[in-house]
Formats: C-alpha cells, sequence, structure tokens
C-alpha cells in the first residue's frame, strides 16, 4: 500500500515519471523545471530507472529529440519552464498534428523581458495553440496523478496527442508537500505499454511529415481540432478509472463552495489553494461565495464551466498572464467567450495578478472578491483590473 | 563504359528505396546525390528529413519517393530528431521490444539546414555520441527559397541575397568548412564526396552508416537551378569542382585523413567557374583570389593527410578509438 510522505513537488513528479517507465527522456536544464530532471538523470544514472536520457544541448532540441523518439513508439518525457518552452515553441507545434504522445512537464514561470524566474502563466499561454492537452496541477499530488494520466490519456487510440502536466514555478516545484506515491504494481496496472500505431519502423515503412499542399491542409487541420475536441470524453473516463483505483477523482472544473454561491472566484494553478482558504473566511463570515478551479486549458471545458456557476449572478476570472493590447486575461477572454451566447449567465470580471511571483495573499483574495462585486455592481469600462500594482 | 547495363548490376543494386517520380528540377544533383546514397545501404535505415528541397520535392503528400521509415518535422533539428530515434531504438531494445535488428538512422540536410541554422543540433548530436550518420547534400544555398546565400556559399557567388552590383561582387565571405567542424568534434568518421564521382560516394555512405558513432558525410550537389549552368554539365561540374581542388575529396577516419583521388596538377578554378552563371561576373582580381584560396585550403588538406598518414606509420597505440557508446 502506498505512503504519504513529504517529499519536494518535483522530485515526486520525477518519481511519478519513473513509474510510468519511460523510454525516452530528453532535457535541458531551466529554473524552475531543474529539480524534475535532475532526479530523473539520478535515477538514471543508479540505474533505478532503465531509460535513455538525453542530455540535449537546448530546449529545440530537447522537443526534436522527443519527437524522433516518440515517432519510434518509445515513451517520452520533457520538461521545461518559461524561455525553454518559447524556445522549443516551434517544435512544440509540430507534436500534435504528428499524433506524437509525448508528456511534459511545465514548471510554470514568467517569460522575459525583464528578467524573472517566478511564477505566473505567460509561458503556457504562449503554447496554448500548440493542440497539447494542457493539464493544470493546483498541488503536489495532484503532478503525480496527473503524470501517470497523462502517458495513459496521451497514448490512448482515442487521442494519440501530446499532453503538458502544468505545475506553478517554485509555488509547487519547490515546496515539499505531503504525497502518496502510487506502487509500482499498481501504475503498471492502470498504465498499458505505449503502442504507437504507426511508429518508425523497416519492417513496416512509414512517412511522417509530408508537405502539405492547400488541398490537404485543411482537413489535416480538421481533423486535429475533431481530435483534441473529442480526446475530453476519454480525459473523463481516464480520471474515472483513476479515481476508481487510487481514489482521487479530478474533473476539468473542479467546485469549492460553488454550488448555490452568488459570487464565484475562478482560479487555475497552485493560488488556488489560497484562494481558498480566503473562501472559506468569507463563507464563514455568511457570504454566498465559493470557487471553481480548472484543472484543463486544452481542450476547454465549456459545458463543464457553464454547469459550475449555473447559480452565480458575478463570475471572478483572476487571470496570470495578460494579452498586451487586447482582452486582459487569456483565462477571462475564454471564459467571456463561453458565455457570450448563453441566455442565463454571469457578469464576468477579469482580474489579472500574480504576475513575475507576485504573492497574492488570504486577504488579497477577500480584497479581489470584494472589488469584484463592488466593478460588477457599478459596471465598469475597464477591460480588466490589474491587482495590487503601483501605478 | 561499354554493356553498361549488364556490368553495373554488379556493382549496385537494382532497386531504390529512393525512388523516381519526384518533383526535383530537371538535372538536380542533389536528387541524384540521393539516390545513389541510397542505393549504397540496405533497407534498415530510418531516414530524418530537415526542410529543404529534398523534402518538398519528395513527399508532397500523398506521394513519397521514399521506400523507408522516414520522418520529417522542421527546418534545423534534423540531428536532434535522429538523436531520439537512436535512443528510442537503444532504449527500447535493451527492454526487449521486438524491433528489427541492427537499425541505422541517417539525418540528411542541406546545406542551409547543416551549417547555419541545424549547426548547433548537429554539434550537440555529435558531441553526446549517438549512433548516426548525418549527411549534407551541399548546393551551396538556400535553393529551395529561391537562391539566397548561406554559409556555404562559395566566395563571389551571386545569389539573390548577395547579389553582384555596384558595390558588391557578390558573396563576400568564404564558404564554412563544415567537414572540418565535424573533424573538430572527434567523431569517428567524416567524409566529403559528390555524384560525379558514384562510387567513391557510395563507398563513403556505407562506410559512415556502417561506422559505431556518429558519422557525417559532405556531399557537393550541383544544382543548376540555382548555379545557372547547363543542366547536361552536372556531373562535368561536380568533376571540375574536384579537379580544380575547389572541393576536395577526402575522409576522415578515426582522426586520420586520407585522400581519395590523386590529382597530380589542379585545374585551373576558371575551368570550374566559366561554366556557372553565378561566377560570370568575377574580375580577374576577384578570381585570383580565389585560385590562391583554394591553393592554400587544398595544400593544408594534403599536408593533414601527410602527417597524419605518416604518425600513423610511427604511432604505437594506433588511431582513436569510436567513442563507446
Amino acid at each position: 500500500m502506498a505512503t504519504r510522505v513529504g517529499v519536494e513537488v518535483s522530485i515526486a513528479l520525477a518519481d511519478a515519471v519513473k513509474l510510468a517507465n519511460p523510454d525516452v527522456i530528453a532535457a535541458y536544464p531551466i529554473t524552475p523545471q531543474t529539480h524534475i530532471v535532475e532526479h530523473l538523470a539520478e535515477l538514471v544514472a543508479n540505474g533505478e530507472l532503465d531509460a535513455e536520457y538525453i542530455p540535449v544541448e537546448s530546449e529545440h532540441s530537447a522537443m526534436s529529440a522527443c519527437l524522433g523518439s516518440s515517432a519510434t513508439g518509445a515513451r517520452t518525457f520533457t520538461a521545461t519552464a518559461s524561455q525553454g518552452l518559447a524556445l522549443m515553441n516551434e517544435v512544440v507545434y509540430v507534436a500534435a498534428p504528428m499524433r506524437l504522445p509525448i508528456v511534459m512537464a511545465v514548471a510554470n514561470r514568467a517569460l522575459s523581458a525583464p528578467l524573472s524566474i517566478w511564477c505566473d502563466h505567460s509561458d503556457m499561454m504562449s503554447v496554448r495553440d500548440t493542440g497539447w492537452i494542457q493539464i493544470i496541477a493546483e498541488n503536489g499530488q495532484q503532478c503525480v496523478d496527473n503524470i501517470i494520466c497523462a502517458f495513459r490519456i496521451g497514448e490512448d487510440k482515442r487521442v494519440l496527442l501530446p499532453v503538458m502536466v502544468h505545475l506553478d514555478g517554485f509555488n509547487l516545484t519547490h515546496v515539499i508537500e505531503p504525497i502518496e506515491l502510487p506502487e509500482q504494481s499498481e501504475v503498471d496496472k492502470f498504465l498499458p505499454p505505449c503502442k504507437f500505431p504507426l511508429p518508425l519502423n523497416p519492417d513496416k515503412p512509414v512517412a511522417m511529415g509530408d508537405f502539405a499542399p492547400p488541398i490537404i491542409f485543411t482537413e489535416t487541420k480538421w481533423a486535429q481540432e475533431m481530435n483534441i475536441r473529442s480526446s475530453k470524453k476519454v480525459i473523463l473516463e481516464i480520471w474515472n478509472k483513476y479515481y476508481k483505483a487510487f481514489g482521487r477523482k479530478y474533473s476539468p472544473v473542479e467546485k469549492y463552495h460553488s454550488d448555490g454561491a452568488k459570487v464565484v472566484l475562478m482560479t487555475m494553478g497552485a493560488i488556488g489553494e489560497t484562494a481558498s482558504v480566503a473562501i472559506d473566511e468569507m463563507v464563514a463570515e455568511g457570504q454566498s461565495v465559493g470557487q471553481i478551479r480548472l484543472r484543463l486549458w486544452r481542450p476547454f471545458p465549456f459545458e463543464e464551466l457553464r454547469e459550475s456557476v449555473k447559480d452565480a449572478d458575478v463570475l471572478i476570472v483572476l487571470d496570470r498572464a495578460i494579452s498586451y493590447g487586447g482582452p486582459g486575461g487569456p483565462l477571462a477572454s475564454e471564459v467571456k467567450a463561453a458565455f457570450y451566447d448563453q441566455v442565463k449567465k454571469p457578469k464576468i470580471i477579469s482580474f489579472v495578478g500574480g504576475l513575475g511571483g507576485r504573492d497574492i495573499t488570504v486577504a488579497g483574495f477577500k480584497d479581489i472578491v470584494k472589488k469584484g462585486i463592488e466593478i460588477a455592481k457599478s459596471g465598469s469600462k475597464k477591460e480588466y483590473e490589474i491587482y495590487g500594482v503601483r501605478e | 563504359m561499354e554493356n553498361y547495363a549488364v556490368y553495373v548490376p554488379r556493382l549496385v543494386k537494382k532497386e531504390d528505396n529512393f525512388a523516381p517520380g519526384h518533383r526535383a528540377c530537371i538535372g538536380c544533383g542533389e536528387a541524384l546525390a540521393m539516390r545513389q546514397a541510397f542505393k549504397a545501404l540496405d533497407n534498415n535505415v530510418i531516414v530524418v528529413n530537415a526542410t529543404g528541397c529534398m523534402e518538398i520535392f519528395a513527399s508532397q503528400f500523398p506521394l513519397t519517393s521514399w521506400q523507408l521509415p522516414w520522418i520529417h518535422t522542421l527546418f534545423e533539428n534534423a540531428a536532434a530528431v535522429a538523436s531520439g530515434v537512436e535512443a528510442g531504438y537503444k532504449a527500447m531494445k535493451r527492454k526487449g521490444v521486438p524491433l528489427p535488428e541492427n537499425t541505422k538512422i541517417v539525418a540528411i540536410g542541406g546545406d542551409g539546414a547543416t551549417s547555419d541554422i541545424g549547426l548547433q543540433a548537429i554539434s550537440g548530436a555529435m558531441e553526446r555520441g549517438h549512433d548516426f550518420t548525418y549527411i549534407c547534400f551541399d548546393n551551396e544555398a538556400y535553393m529551395n527559397t529561391g537562391n539566397q546565400r548561406s554559409s556555404a556559399t562559395p566566395f563571389g557567388a551571386m545569389t539573390t541575397t548577395s547579389p553582384m552590383g555596384k558595390k558588391s561582387f557578390g558573396q563576400f565571405s568564404w564558404k564554412k568548412n563544415m567537414p572540418e567542424i565535424a573533424v573538430a568534434h572527434n567523431i569517428p568518421y567524416v567524409a566529403t564526396a559528390t555524384h560525379g564521382y558514384p562510387f567513391d560516394l557510395m563507398a563513403k555512405v556505407r562506410k559512415a552508416v556502417d561506422t559505431p558513432g556518429p558519422a557525417y558525410v559532405h556531399i557537393l550537389a550541383v544544382c543548376p537551378t540555382g548555379w545557372g549552368s547547363a543542366t547536361d554539365t552536372v556531373i562535368r561540374q561536380s568533376r571540375l569542382a574536384v579537379q580544380t581542388g575547389i572541393f576536395p575529396l577526402y575522409e576522415v577516419e578515426n582522426g586520420v585523413y586520407k585522400m581519395s583521388i590523386d590529382l597530380p596538377k589542379l585545374r585551373p578554378v576558371t575551368d570550374y567557374l566559366k561554366i556557372q552563371r553565378r561566377f560570370r561576373h568575377l574580375s580577374d582580381d576577384i578570381i585570383a583570389q580565389i585560385q590562391a584560396r583554394v591553393k592554400l585550403e587544398y595544400q593544408k588538406i594534403l599536408e593533414k593527410a601527410d602527417v597524419t598518414k605518416r604518425a600513423k606509420g610511427k604511432s604505437k597505440t594506433g588511431p582513436r578509438k569510436a567513442p563507446a557508446r
């Protein structure tokens, strides 16, 4: 039986990767992701994990090596963050249409300039349209569980897509949490070996990555879109199977006191746990507030989102990234789009905060909710509010 | 050769793993070199192709010229993708996944993909010692996008981004020496080849692929479209590049240089330059500079071949072994 121990989240995540028995890990160091691949390198060096560890010369080559390895049918893992994700961006785009089920952990960190090693979500937003499945973990246990699920989701024949598991840099990667690591036998039961249907193999030649003229390009893109849209059903099914096997349940939108609440705060990532403490205090004070946390960024869970705030009058969305010169927070724009054509919908108030590692405290979240309610009442012409900025 | 059709089947296999029917320009030296390279190999090869002419003209969906497992992803990452393919096979074989025996990995790219945008990935893959062969098909400019200069474009050559003008004589820099860059990585096998000497090319490609560890073959491929030369002189141009000393044929095995062809006297560079439009504008002064440089570079290689030949004779330890991997 698995036991719960205090361990650094990065180490636990790497141990979860080990439990999935990957064949190839190609990675390049970048803060705050480095502890993950350091631990994997150590496991390989000690013979505890039988895998090829490719210490590549850049993130661009990390993802490129992952493409090659995944195309042979090998189970493939990498991890990165921020500038690393930006550098590999071109390659990230290739994985999904080529249907290569790579799993990548992204330790969310701000993008330069100015240089910042601390957390926000600007890196993950830069890969929003790459066609990857993007799962967001809120604590160490969710990292472990979702890494194991990510391999099974990505490699499922109905899906065959790459999967990113996002964890907030430092807020998660460098903290020690009580985490239950499943037993190897349990994981083996849950996660079947990788069976890629058309691998590179001289016995049965395939051509991968052909050049597509206009007559076929739109069809390939539509197939890709259908593919990721229909993956949500499989993601839910696999999360459900994981729940049955390990007792921890995941859903695309996690609800916290939100049923019946008039005001709902929406968060994404580790900061949601601090927000929950604020919600607890406000509920204790008798306020009708609740919280929803997004677990699945792509494919975006439209139905689950609408259902989760069906009783709310006000939905306050907190983003940790800005779309400069645009509508503000990328998450809030998505949420607004989800409700645009709905008859009954809450008033959506967009906040941006927590950029480049700026902390939002419990009092801060209470303040955001209070301000959000005020804005909803008075009406604001501003696209969004930036929280805690010194103007 | 008389009775060519009778004798050739003894020397090369009839089957083509790079099949006809592709969309290369008439007289394409690169397609010819590629056909020769893959005639030298068996069917146990996985091809990793960088973006470029060869990828575009041979893989337009739903057709392909490739009879081998083939993957193309991007322009600058063929060597990195090849690292992943090699690692994937290595790990899965070790874990007992049923896979064909003795699978070889060959990455191919043009001169832009090799000496410019993909150089870092190639350097990384060589340094890490992956068991793969990288073949550069060098037609001396970005031909796929319409003849723009690369770092492999020769001095003085006119391209669309190194045009001749009142203040320009064409390409302002000397051709980057990719084979020497490969040698500097201490990899077990490096060679140069060109399609005008097909049996030399095939032998080198074969040797490269059979060498454990990283191997690099640099193939000069004549591009009549970009170079502005007659399509019926493609073989002649390839041979003239060698006979003038502009493109010396040699191999470097475990650090030991060896000339592939004995040329008692080099032909003047003008024999090569004058049949190509890209050099038509060159003044006598520029041609003299080219001639001097070719002589110097050729001499350097001859000396290396000579030195290593003598060193090999004296050495007690013998040539360096390929890195264990």
